[in-house]
């Protein structure tokens, strides 16, 4: 390597410095440019997972976050469509997935019928608990897609009203995923009492 | 109870190797023999439990107070090196022994992406704290250790097999190593 | 040493992940569908070129003790960079690659053509160096990832080319490895004539 410089402390200093002076400058004027863009790109896919759970709408209006319990907070959207109150998403995580946390949409309408579902990050078994998926399955739409959750009944009156038919519920299980399918009625159901809580 | 499900996730259901995809290139560079891959695993753990505790510290005091986390690949790259070094160099005034055992092991460590990918998981992760965070790292590096030491112990006893002349060496080894993926597997919802 | 061979060598002679066995880790971690390993080869590669075109640039600037320093932080930089304009442009495959973007710096690939070519040789040669290597390392990754897609979920691109699931495994963590191990045999097998 004969062309390269000989090392001396001051010039290694110097080098480095500028190095990562110019680094740091780059990188500073690249965030800035692409910040925006960002942003709205987390924007739209937000926007998009509710217009995959809600009916038609013009706008989101609000963005709160409702206490299940303490540490324990989930985000609602609501949106109207000309100024009235059409839907109410809800973003809603559970902890009894088969390979730990997973992320839903639901949709509410006013009266409390689930509108719509969508997944939105997971990590269940492929070819199994992925049934889940809305592109893997018509699971969660047969079962979730227009569940009345204010019309059902308690069977087994613990006070969980979405479970699966193993649990006195009305959904039946996927095949060979029973947790799986026990995590997506959990979290439908946290979903379903921070919607209840909006309502007061 | 939740150190316990961290630790458990960490070695078996979320391998960093077998599940994750981290740390490839060591687990099939240094797994020849069982002595070397029980050297290696000494200098992970041991450097991706302080290089994790460095990241954390540094993400949580200086990135997010700045509002900087864009700096966070090229800082956490830096420091990783740097440590590396300065372990290298500490080792081998404090304890020549040790240096002895796990020095050639360490340059090999800067390019090791699980130490990297680790550091990362473990400063993003939302609700991980310091200690979770080291006990995570730990954790991870002593399931790259038992994939490394496990895998070594095949390979070695392959070395006495008749295989194919085509798949010697490299394809077997990848082949074995989804055998051993497989396996782990069968961990998966246990935590 | 041809340009034409300059290019070319990254493809077979020298593919990166066939023949010397680098970038491992993504090549398994991001390759469970052909647009996956494609998105993952080409960020690669435009970290690969432009890293190349910097130190090959600023070579005979840089003391020799601090080398590997300074071409981590140019390699980290161009990272960010990547980082950055996929998160605003191509949110979609950020979200898949994940992890794997911020990692593209510890490929030993980058910083290995740096050292053993950028470093020595000059601007043009080391973009073609830089595409040659990149190029060859995302065909790798799309024909691991077009065949853990057929095998795995019965389509490719995306594009459904069989009914019914297909065999699960190839697109888990083992399959990546069967996979990848009995390519590396086929491609012995015809380069070397084992």
């Amino acid at each position: 390597m004969g062309s390269q410089k000989k090392s001396s402390f001051i010039n290694m200093l110097v080098v480095l410095f500028l190095v990562s002076g110019i680094a740091a400058t780059a990188l500073a004027y690249v965030y800035q440019a692409t910040k925006g863009p960002i942003e709205t790109a987390k924007k739209e896919k937000e926007k998009q997972a509710m217009a995959a759970v809600l009916p038609e709408f013009d706008a989101v209006k609000d963005t709160f976050k409702i206490a299940l319990a303490a540490e324990d907070t989930i985000t609602c959207y609501s949106t109207v469509k000309d100024e009235k109150v059409v839907g109410y998403a809800i973003k809603a995580n559970t902890k009894k997935g088969f390979s730990g946390e997973f992320w839903i949409m639901v949709g509410f309408t006013p009266d409390g019928k689930i509108y719509n579902t969508s997944v939105l990050e997971h990590h269940e078994t492929p070819g199994l608990g992925d049934k889940m998926q809305k592109n893997k399955s018509d699971w969660s739409d047969k079962y979730f897609t227009g569940m009345d959750v204010p019309n059902i009944a308690d069977k087994d009156g613990d006070g969980v009203i979405i479970e699966v038919t193993k649990d006195q519920g009305e959904v039946d299980a996927i095949t060979a995923a029973t947790i799986s399918s026990r995590a997506f009625c959990d979290a439908c159901e946290r979903a379903y009492n921070a919607f209840k809580q909006i309502e007061k | 109870m939740e150190y316990i499900l961290i630790i458990i996730s960490a070695i078996f259901v979320n391998n960093v190797v077998l599940a994750k995809f981290l740390g490839v290139c060591p687990f099939f560079g240094v797994s020849k023999q069982v002595e070397t891959a029980v050297g290696m695993t000494g200098a992970v753990i041991f450097v991706m439990t302080v290089a994790t505790i460095v990241t954390f510290l540094l993400q949580k005091y200086v990135l997010e107070v700045f509002g900087i986390q864009y700096m966070q690949t090229i800082t956490f790259i830096l420091v990783i090196a740097a440590l590396v070094q300065l372990v290298e160099i500490i080792l081998k005034k404090v304890s020549p022994s040790l240096y002895q055992a796990l020095g050639i092991f360490l340059p090999l460590i800067t390019t090791n992406c699980a130490v990297l990918g680790v550091a990362i998981l473990a400063a993003t992760t939302d609700g991980f704290g310091l200690l979770q965070s080291t006990v995570f790292a730990m954790a991870t590096a002593i399931g790259f250790g038992l994939a490394l030491v496990i895998f070594a112990g095949l390979r070695e006893h392959m070395e006495l097999q008749e295989i194919p002349k085509g798949m010697k060496g490299v394809p077997i080894a990848f082949i074995t190593a989804g055998l051993l993926a497989l396996a782990f597997m069968g961990f998966s919802g246990i935590a | 040493m041809s340009k034409l061979s300059i290019f070319t060598k990254g493809f077979f002679k020298e593919n990166a992940v066939f023949v010397m066995l680098l970038g491992l880790c993504p090549t398994l971690g991001t390759t469970t569908s052909a647009i996956n390993g494609l998105g993952m080869g080409l960020a690669t590669t435009f970290v690969l070129v432009m890293s190349n075109i910097v130190v090959s640039l600023v070579k005979s600037q840089i003391p020799d003790k601090v080398r590997i320093p300074a071409y981590i932080v140019i390699i980290a930089s161009f990272v960010t960079i990547v980082e950055l304009t996929m998160q605003a442009y191509v949110p979609a495959l950020y979200d898949v690659l994940g992890l794997f973007i911020p990692l593209i710096v510890v490929n030993c690939i980058i910083l290995g053509r740096a050292e053993a070519f950028a470093s020595k040789n000059n601007v043009f040669d080391s973009i073609l160096d830089g595409f040659g290597m990149g190029l060859g390392f995302s065909m790798a990754l799309m024909m691991l990832g077009a065949i853990r897609e057929i095998l795995g979920s019965g389509s490719i691109f995306n594009i459904s080319i069989y009914q019914g699931d297909g065999a699960l495994v190839f697109v888990l963590a083992p399959g990546a490895f069967i996979v990848l191990g009995y390519l590396i045999a086929l491609i012995n097998r015809i380069t070397k004539k084992v």
